[in-house]
Formats: structure tokens, sequence, C-alpha cells
């Protein structure tokens, strides 16, 4: 029997009271009587001067929205506005000429909103299609931007430690077109030769170590040597080796990714079942044929492995090894010379900007492996 | 196409699994081989189809390989062996890929394969979205594409549930009355033995001797009838009891290695 036939009280308890919006509304009603910020040393209440109280107004409004909705999600979507408002606050009193940095009315508000985004997300993120897989991520990474926007400048935390988003956002403006020199030279020219160089090598020795067992049984422990070896010591080897331009830092890459490339495809080529096989060798197929129309499909899943993790490997390769040398343009070179001078906005933007390859290449590979894997039993429908 | 075997024996390693095997087998005949798991069954197809190189012995195929046959010895496997991500048509079409046909020609095989299976509806669906008794009739399909002239069919029904193996049983027993392939058999299970073969070999626990060949006196279309259950149920007996003796000895030595 279901606990509600069995307990009719706690049923009634529930259907009676939400109690997640209990327990946003008590922070809520608490923050009501604590100052929002202070002007000039003097606190400032929620009745102040301020627009805060019409904040206020739309968020309760958009809360009780929520809660008449006819159905759940429109009730989230009425309780993400009233999110958004509650966030808004901050930035008014900003331009206000508050201090928030003792508002603690202001900043139990905030907990509030954020126990009720809790709330929405949960909502969100039950909804099947689009919803879940791009708008959740979307509003996590959002709030996050916002948080720290807010939290940097109401606690006023130097710039020369933290900068909030818009500041580093503001500098990759002012910075564009050295920037994409930057990215010009280090993603464009060093990081894509030296991927596809050595991934392209790890997969062609795979292709040959799994003809000639010797090579496999040899090479396979040097791979774990390998991914022991630290970037910043071959880095100036390889600098040494091949001069300042994008040849060292291809060379550093290839280092890094030959391996991870190399042990995924010959994982990835042991793949086939054996009755696979089988059904191959009574078809009268040979190496070649078999390779190419039952293993490498195989080893799909394996491949796209191992390009996935070399892709962060190739960009942390190039950017580290432009630490010792290279022409004066690069975004590793960029982290090392802004750093010294202490002019960190421009390498916040170059992080930003590392970041956002980053996880793009990683993604583009994803949507790829996607696109061709949706065979593959791990490629659920999502 | 005939199959002749004699003094086939075949060793893994120091493993012998086949001992002093002689077999023939007429054209168009249809011999069912059972015995205990491990005894060698799939060793004897792989060495019969020329995928496994035996220890010693012989083994001889002869006779006329019909028009159109691209393949004259083809499996078709207890797993079904489709490639994942491959469409009904495609897995189809896969062993016909090396051969120089016209597209018309190609595009005819896949058809028919299709047509008798009862598969048309589904020749674009992935293997991963039809039942088990689909898959498997894709292989069939796969099969019967290159035309072949004798069938060797590994446990191929023991992956479905009972009564999926009835429906493939008798689409089985269609496609060997249109058509007399010659097929070497390997199943668990005396019904479909009883039901499709000729004639029964029962092998020995490892390594794999012949017990026994036992004839099927009742041609397979009249197994039905009502005059032939007297006879059947005297083989299925004779049958039961050669298996069952194997099986306990075979288990009685797992149990003490
Ligand atoms: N490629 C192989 N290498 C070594 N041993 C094998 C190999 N294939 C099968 N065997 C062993 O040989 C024995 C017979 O196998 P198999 O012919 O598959 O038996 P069955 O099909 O009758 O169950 C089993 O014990 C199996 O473990
Ligand atoms: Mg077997």
């Amino acid at each position: 029997m279901s606990e509600a036939a069995t307990n009719p009280y706690r049923t009634s308890l529930r259907s009676a009271a939400d109690w997640g919006l209990v327990a946003v509304a008590l922070p809520a009603l608490v923050a009501l009587v604590l100052p929002l910020g202070s002007l000039n040393g003097a606190p400032v209440g929620w009745l102040g001067g301020t627009m805060a109280p019409l904040f206020l107004i739309g968020v309760v409004l958009a809360v009780i929205a929520g809660r008449s909705a006819p159905k759940r999600v429109w009730g989230a979507w009425a309780e993400l506005a009233g999110v958004a408002l509650a966030w808004l606050l901050p930035f008014h009193l900003l331009k206000e000429g508050l201090d928030l940095s003792a508002g603690w009315g202001l900043w139990l508000f905030l907990v509030a909103a954020t126990l009720l985004l809790w709330r929405v997300m949960g909502v969100l993120a039950g909804v099947p299609g689009g919803i879940r897989s791009v708008v959740v991520p979307g509003l996590f990474g959002l709030g996050l931007l916002v948080g720290w926007e807010v939290l940097v400048r109401g606690f006023q935390v130097p710039a020369i430690l933290l900068p909030p988003p818009s500041r580093i956002a503001a500098a990759l403006a002012a910075n564009a077109p050295v920037l994409w020199d930057d990215f010009r030279q280090t993603v464009l020219t060093s990081v894509l030769r030296g991927y596809v160089m050595g991934c392209g090598a790890g997969f062609l020795v795979a292709i040959l170590a799994d003809r000639v067992p010797f090579l496999a049984r040899g090479l396979l422990p040097l791979g774990n040597l390998a991914s022991a070896i630290p970037v910043v010591g071959i880095a100036p080897i390889m600098v040494m080796w091949f001069g300042f331009d994008w040849q060292s830092k291809a060379a550093v890459i290839v280092v890094m990714t030959f391996f991870p490339m190399l042990i995924n495809t010959l994982a990835g080529l042991g793949n086939s079942e054996r009755i696979q096989l089988d059904l191959m060798r009574s078809y009268a197929a040979g190496y070649g044929r078999t390779l190419v129309k039952l293993r490498l499909p195989n080893a799909l899943p394996f491949l796209f492995n191992g390009l996935k993790i070399n892709s962060t490997l190739a960009l942390i390769g190039a950017i580290v090894a432009e630490f010792f040398g290279t022409p004066v343009v690069g975004m590793g070179f960029r982290i090392s010379t802004e750093v010294a001078r202490m002019n960190l906005d421009i390498v916040w933007a170059t992080i930003a900007v590392a970041a956002l390859t980053g996880s793009g290449l990683y993604g583009a590979l994803a949507l790829l492996e996607r696109a061709t894997t949706a065979w593959h039993p791990s490629m659920r429908r999502r | 196409m005939r199959l002749l075997v004699s003094d086939l024996t075949h060793r893994y390693d120091d493993l012998t699994v086949l001992d002093g095997i002689d077999l023939t087998l007429a054209e168009g005949e249809i011999l069912a081989v059972i015995g205990p798991s491990g005894c060698g069954k799939s060793t004897l197809l792989g060495i019969a189809g020329g995928i496994v190189a035996p220890t010693s012995g012989s083994i001889r195929v002869e006779g006329e390989v019909p028009d159109g046959c691209l393949n004259p010895i083809t499996f078709i496997f207890q797993d079904f062996a489709l490639l994942p991500w491959r469409t009904v048509e495609d897995n189809i079409a896969l062993v016909l890929e090396h051969h120089k046909l016209s597209a018309a020609e190609r595009r005819e095989r896949v058809d028919s394969g299709l047509r008798r299976m009862g598969l048309s509806e589904f020749r674009n669906a992935l293997p991963k979205q039809l039942s088990g008794g689909m898959r498997q009739r894709v292989g069939i399909a796969r099969a019967l594409a290159v035309r072949p002239a004798m069938l060797l069919l590994d446990e191929p029904l023991s992956a479905l549930d009972a009564q999926t193996r009835e429906l493939l049983m008798d689409d089985f027993l269609e496609l060997w009355r249109r058509e007399k392939t010659t097929a070497l058999y390997v199943t668990h299970n005396l019904d479909e033995a009883l039901r499709l073969a000729d004639r029964v070999c029962v092998l020995s626990r490892r390594p794999g001797r012949i017990r026994e060949l036992v004839t099927i006196e009742v041609p397979r279309e009249r197994r039905q009838e009502p005059s032939a259950q007297a006879h059947l149920a005297e083989v299925r007996g004779r049958l039961w009891h050669l298996m069952k003796a194997e099986a306990q000895m075979a288990d009685r030595e797992i149990a003490r290695a």
C-alpha cells in the first residue's frame, strides 16, 4: 500500500503547505528587517529611498503567479522571472551608490532568491528535450556569472585578485585584435597542427602495432612513462630543438597526445566481437576489408574518447610551452608577460578565450561523436 | 554440395576438442549436430566453413555450385552477428559489397532477402530497434543474399524465446522446401533437430566423438501428422537417453576439475 493510503495525516499536511516555498520565504522575511547597504556610512533599509520595494513587490507577484499557474512548468518560468528580478536589485543599489558589504538584508534576500532558483531548476530539469539539455545548463552558467559579478562588486574585491566578469568582458572587447592574434598563433597554428600530427601518428602507429604484436607490447609500457612526463620539463627542450615558433609547440603537443591516441585506438581495435570477426572471415574478407568495414567503426567510441582527451591536452601543452619561448604573440606568451606587468585584465581575458576554446573543441567533438555513433549502446537518447 | 569429413581431430593448444570425426553430408541433406556444450560443435562448424584450420584429418567439399552463388559455404550465427551501425538493408548488402554485381542485381538480392523474411518495412531500421527474432531474420536474409550452396547454422535459435523459435523453425522449413540447400545445423534443442533434420548426429562430451548417427525416417513435411508420432517419439527417446548420459558425465567432470 502506498504511503498516501496509510498515512492520511501526512498527505493532507503536504498538500496544505508548500514546504519548499516556506524555506524560501523564511530568509526573505528576516531580510526585510535588515539593512540593504550603507550610504556614506549610514545604513539604508528597504524603505530608505531606493526602488527596492518595487523589486520586492515584483518578486512577490512572480511567486504568487508561479503558485497559481495551471502547469508546474509555467509556474517555474514565472518564478524564474522573480529570481531574475531579485538578482537585478544589487545592480540597482550599486548604481545608487550604496556600499553593499554590510547589507545583510540584501544578501539574505539573494540567498532566498537562489533557493527559489533551485526549485525552478528542479522543475525544468524534469522537462525533456531542449529545455533540459540547453536551458538548464545555460541558466546554471548564467547564474554563476551573475553571482560572481554581484559578490565581487558588492564586497569590493580588488580587481587584481579577482575582476568581475563584466570587466573581463570589457578587456576582451578592448583587446580583441591582440587576443585574436594570440588565438591565431596558439590555436589555429600550434594546437591544430600539433593535434593533427599527434593524433594522426598515434592512430597510424596503433594500426601498425595491432598487426605487429611486439610493437604493442613494447609501446604500451612506454605510454605510462610518457603520461608521467611533465610538460614544463619537455617544453624547454623542445624549444631548444625546434626553435621559438609553432614547431616546438607542436612537438610538445605530439608528445602529449601521441600515447593517449595510441592506447585508445588499440583498445578500440580490440573492441570487435569474436562472432563479428568470424562473420567477416566466413565471407572471405581479408585484413583490410575487416579493418575498414568492421573494426574501425567498432573502434569509433574509443577514437572519440582519445580525440576528446587530446583536445584539452593540446591546448594546455601549447599554452604552457609558450612560457618557454615564442615569437611575441600567443596565449601563453600573453599570460606570462602581462602577469609580470600586473596587467591582469588581459590575463583574465586570455584565460576566458582559452576556456571557451577548450570547451568549444570538446563540444564539437562530442557533437560529431553523437552524430557518428548513434548506433552505440552507450548513446541512449537523452 | 556434399561435405566429406574424415578422421578429423582438433586441438586448441593441449585441449583436444574433436577426436576422430567421420561424417558425410549428402547433397541437400540437413544434419543436426547435438552434444553437451563445450564438446566442439562450433569448432566443427568453423572447420567446415574454413575459418578454423583443423589439427589433423581431412575435410572436403564437393559438388556443383549453383548459378549466382557468391559464397558457397555460409554461416548463420547464434548471436546474429549484425553490425549495429548498419541498417537492416545495409547489413544484408555487406556481404555483396566486394562482389562485382550490377546495381540492379545488388538491389534485387537485397530486396528478395527482405521480402522472403518479411523485413521489407524494416529495411531502414537499425538492429537495436528490432526484436531478437527479427534480428535473426536479418541474419538469414543476409545468408540467402549470396545464394549459398551449404548453410552452417550454429545454434541459430538459442538466443530466442520459445514462441519466436517456433516461428523461425517454420521459416527454415519453408526455406528448405523451396531450395535443397545442404545444411549442418548445430543445436541444443531436440525439438529443433526433430523438426528440421534428416539425420541427427550426437557428439560425446569433450573431446567430441560421434556417439551415434540417427536417421529420422519420416520426411520433414509429414512430421506433424499423427502417423509419424510413434517413430518420432522413439527417436526422441533414444536421442534423449544418449544426450542425458553425456551431459551428466560432462557435469561430473566439470565438478571434479
Ligand atoms: N579459439 C579458441 N582457443 C582456445 N580454446 C577454444 C577456442 N574456441 C573454443 N575453445 C574451447 O574449445 C572447447 C569447444 O568449444 P566449442 O567448439 O565452441 O564448443 P561448443 O560449440 O560445442 O559449445 C571449449 O572448451 C572452448 O572453451
Ligand atoms: Mg558453440
